[in-house]
């Protein structure tokens, strides 16, 4: 199209004229944001260009051709990003989006609490107002990278005495502050990818709250919705072939920001099963001989043919901008966890009592090991299986919502005995 | 690859769904599955010389519409819906893709057009409907057809120059579909130089049809025995031609499949809405509602596959274990749907009066017809092998 080739020819010029890869990283960044090349999807007015999805892909597939180093990109510098383009105030756009994109603040998502998993607007949370500042007491639990992070988007209890998704509001929070204490918190997989997150008197300034007093659950719906589209996303070499060996200060600082930004998830592939290793497996060791496993591999083999199929057709329809908040999501999420389980039970067979061992002792350098002990979390993150049947049932199905025992006011309705 | 359907196509659906919503409601499904025929002949006739489904995938040369696998599949999809009784799969589906992929160019002239209008009614014989080995060769062997060069039988018939024998059948089959309704019978019958295709006759002497008591009596079977029948031979049957013929088999029951699925899932969760225990609907419990959402599930990968697979057929883009993979998915979908269809509505759903027991049937006996969901998963897993070496 022509509009595209216009597209390649202004971006291809632009590049010719800023790219070094002796910048640093924040200054290379610094000319991205100001050239309006950092995030062409974006609003003209927050130094985007409004590009449509296949614009956008245009300029992210050039950069990779390239070998050129691209805006921040990580999970929760992006569910902020978005959240505060959709409701956030003018100030909040101008202070929070471009340190966002030239990687100078890191951020997480401070929404689950140790009360509240799947039933988020349960959050008890306190936040006060004193002043023009709002005061925060409460715990938020299975925070990935708290630690690095400048910035929290907080989803906190404004008001006990509405229902509970009316006393809801939702902040962008300083995490470099005293009254924050950040604890990694270990996994069954002994992986420490989150944190425990304790806040103790700790304070947001009002011009902070996002989308209004009392709004948080809207806003949050936002965020959970980007979360669920960009689920699978997480690349080791940063969107660059061959990044490890590109040279130069720029890649230097990349590789650094990725290998901090990356390293809670180097165990997320082993979560979803790898059914990429089954076949190769089975073969190397001869287990694709045995009928029982061939059966068991067969299966898997389907059903993952079935869901890559079902998740194309998601995209179609979601690039036909049909929907925008799709149960697609929720199938081909419940459909990831059936075939991580399935995946963990075909490593199993092919393992044998090889599947006892762990570390350098077990195959593949201890991947498989690390396959059996992940796939349990794949069902629980992320929105558990359970509340996806629950989507797909009334969503898809519309089959009637159980009826409701936490209506009315939140001080009201019965809570785990720690949160009170 | 994608597997959406285009605006065409959606309206073919459309189409087709009309005329079996309209021509197949349940009242005709039981009135049928109860007589010896098992079809309405004024029925068969609209749906072979006026909508013109019989002949949808017969190339228009033959007499058909030329619609490829993906049409095949939409109409195969809505009668699996409706449960249809017809010799739809044994003469359009099963003879007809026999003839196409095993007849000389002369008898597919000669023999298609009359079944992609329906005035002619035919059935595919094989020895074992089992049998999903893709090479073509050990089909059971209880068919088999020698050359017959005395005059006896041929004195008074018209051979072809090129033939200068005609042929005689001898052995059983033990599974013959719809063949209380054919007129004529296509039959896989092994020679000394390989599978052969056979044209015999119903009045044939020495040929004995037994009908047999079915599990599912939408689908009419019955046990053929041949003495010497006399035969012509059409053409040839190499293994290729075998594993294209189960591939496209296959991949039409599984559409049959998904289509009765969906109809099961629809019809359960919508009595699920309007069945009232403990003072609401039993589709708001959630240990319900969870295995609703496990079945949509199971269903939609099925789907995704089973269409990718008519697709496969159309372009042979992706990978050639597509059919089977298909047809293993759709008939374990079909089952488990089978059994939450009986199990989610309680007694009313075991009895004979509720309608689910009429798509049960159909699915267990869809499980095994042309191979076990196990067969087939075998198959898949032998090709990959397979792809390994070559």
């Amino acid at each position: 199209m022509d509009d595209l080739m216009t597209i390649n020819v202004e971006l291809n010029a632009w590049l010719d004229q800023n790219w070094s890869p002796d910048h640093s990283l924040v200054e290379w960044r610094d000319l991205l944001v100001d050239g309006g090349w950092a995030a062409p999807g974006w609003p003209r007015a927050y130094f985007g260009r409004d590009f449509s999805p296949e614009q956008s892909a245009l300029v992210e597939a050039e950069f990779a051709r390239r070998g050129i180093v691209g805006a921040a990109q990580s999970g929760p510098r992006r569910l902020a990003a978005e959240t505060i383009l959709a409701h956030g105030s003018e100030d909040q756009k101008q202070r929070y989006l471009r340190p966002i994109l030239t990687g100078q603040d890191a951020w997480c998502q401070l929404f689950s609490e140790p009360g509240s998993g799947s039933d988020l607007a349960g959050s008890s949370t306190r936040a006060e107002l004193h002043g023009d500042r709002y005061v925060i007491n409460g715990q938020k639990v299975w925070t990935t990278s708290a630690h690095h992070a400048d910035f929290g988007i907080l989803l906190a209890r404004t008001d006990w005495d509405v229902p509970k998704h009316q006393g809801l509001s939702y902040f962008l929070f300083n995490m470099r502050q005293s009254g924050v204490e950040v604890r990694p918190l270990r996994q069954m997989n002994a992986h420490a990818s989150f944190n425990e997150v304790f806040m103790t008197d700790a304070s947001v300034d009002s011009r902070d709250l996002i989308g209004g007093e009392g709004n948080g659950w809207r806003v949050a719906a936002t965020t959970l919705s980007i979360e669920r589209q960009g689920f699978s996303r997480s690349r080791p070499d940063g969107g660059l072939k061959g990044l490890s060996s590109l040279q130069g200060r720029v890649y230097d600082e990349y590789r650094a920001e990725l290998l901090i930004a990356l390293e809670p998830y180097t165990w997320y592939p082993q979560r979803a099963g790898r059914t990429d290793l089954a076949l190769p497996r089975a073969r190397q060791t001869g287990a694709i001989n045995d009928p029982h496993i061939r059966q068991e591999l067969a299966k898997l083999l389907s059903m993952q043919q079935g869901a890559d199929l079902a998740a194309a057709s998601a995209t179609a329809l979601s690039r036909a901008g049909s929907n925008t908040v799709s149960p697609q999501g929720s199938i081909g999420k419940l459909a990831a966890s059936v075939i991580a389980r399935q995946a963990a039970h075909v490593h199993t067979l092919v393992a044998g009592t090889d599947a006892m061992l762990s570390g350098a002792a077990s195959a593949e350098a201890g991947v498989i090991a690390e396959i059996l002990l992940s796939v349990p979390a794949i069902s629980i993150a992320g929105g558990t299986d359970e509340i996806q049947k629950n989507i797909i049932a009334e969503r898809v199905l519309e089959m009637p919502k159980e009826p409701r025992s936490d209506t009315g006011p939140f001080r009201a309705i019965a809570r785990n005995s720690a949160d009170k | 690859m994608t597997t959406e359907f285009n605006d065409d196509q959606q309206q073919f659906r459309d189409v087709v769904k009309r005329f079996f919503t309209d021509k197949s409601p349940v009242s005709a499904v039981r009135r049928l599955m109860a007589e010896d025929g098992g079809y309405d002949a004024e029925v068969w006739q609209q749906l072979g010389a006026e909508v013109g489904l019989a002949g949808a995938h017969i190339p228009q040369v033959y007499g058909g519409y030329g619609f490829g696998p993906v049409e095949l599949g939409i109409i195969a999809e809505e009668m699996g819906r409706t449960l249809y009784c017809g010799p739809f799969f044994a003469s359009s589906v099963m003879a007809g893709y026999a003839l196409l992929g095993g007849a000389d160019e002369v008898c597919k002239h000669r023999l298609l057009p009359g079944i992609a209008d329906g005035s002619t009614i035919a059935t595919l014989v094989l020895d074992d409907l089992n049998q999903v080995d893709q090479s073509g060769r050990g089909l059971h062997g209880e068919l088999l057809a020698s050359a017959h060069t005395g005059s006896d039988a041929g004195s008074d018939s018209q051979q072809g120059a090129d033939r200068a024998t005609d042929w005689r059948l001898t052995g059983a089959a033990g599974l013959v579909l719809d063949a209380q309704v054919a007129s004529v019978f296509l039959c896989v019958a092994a020679t000394d130089n390989g599978l052969g295709l056979f044209l015999v006759g119903r009045d044939e002497p020495n040929l004995v049809i037994e009908p047999l008591e079915v599990i599912d009596p939408t689908r009419k079977l019955s046990r053929l025995q041949f003495n010497q029948v006399r035969a012509e031979k059409l053409g040839e049957l190499n293994g290729a031609a075998m594993a294209l013929l189960w591939d496209q088999l296959s991949v039409v029951l599984a559409h049959e499949m998904i289509g009765g699925a969906q109809m099961l899932l629809d019809s359960t969760v919508e009595y699920m809405k309007l069945r009232m225990q403990f003072g609401r609907p039993i589709a708001s419990f959630q240990a319900l509602k969870h295995r609703c959402a496990d079945l949509l599930l199971e269903l939609e990968l099925a789907k995704a596959v089973t269409r990718q697979a008519s697709h496969f057929l159309a372009s042979a883009e992706g990978p050639r274990y597509l059919p089977s993979m298909a047809k293993a998915m759709a008939s374990d979908t079909y089952m488990s749907l089978a059994r939450a269809g009986v199990q989610l509505r309680g007694g009313i759903g075991f009895t004979w009066e509720n309608d689910t027991h009429l798509w049960f049937k159909r699915a267990k006996s869809s499980e095994v017809f042309l191979g076990s969901p196990y067969l087939h998963r075998e198959r898949m897993m032998t090709m990959i092998q397979e792809s390994d070496c070559g």
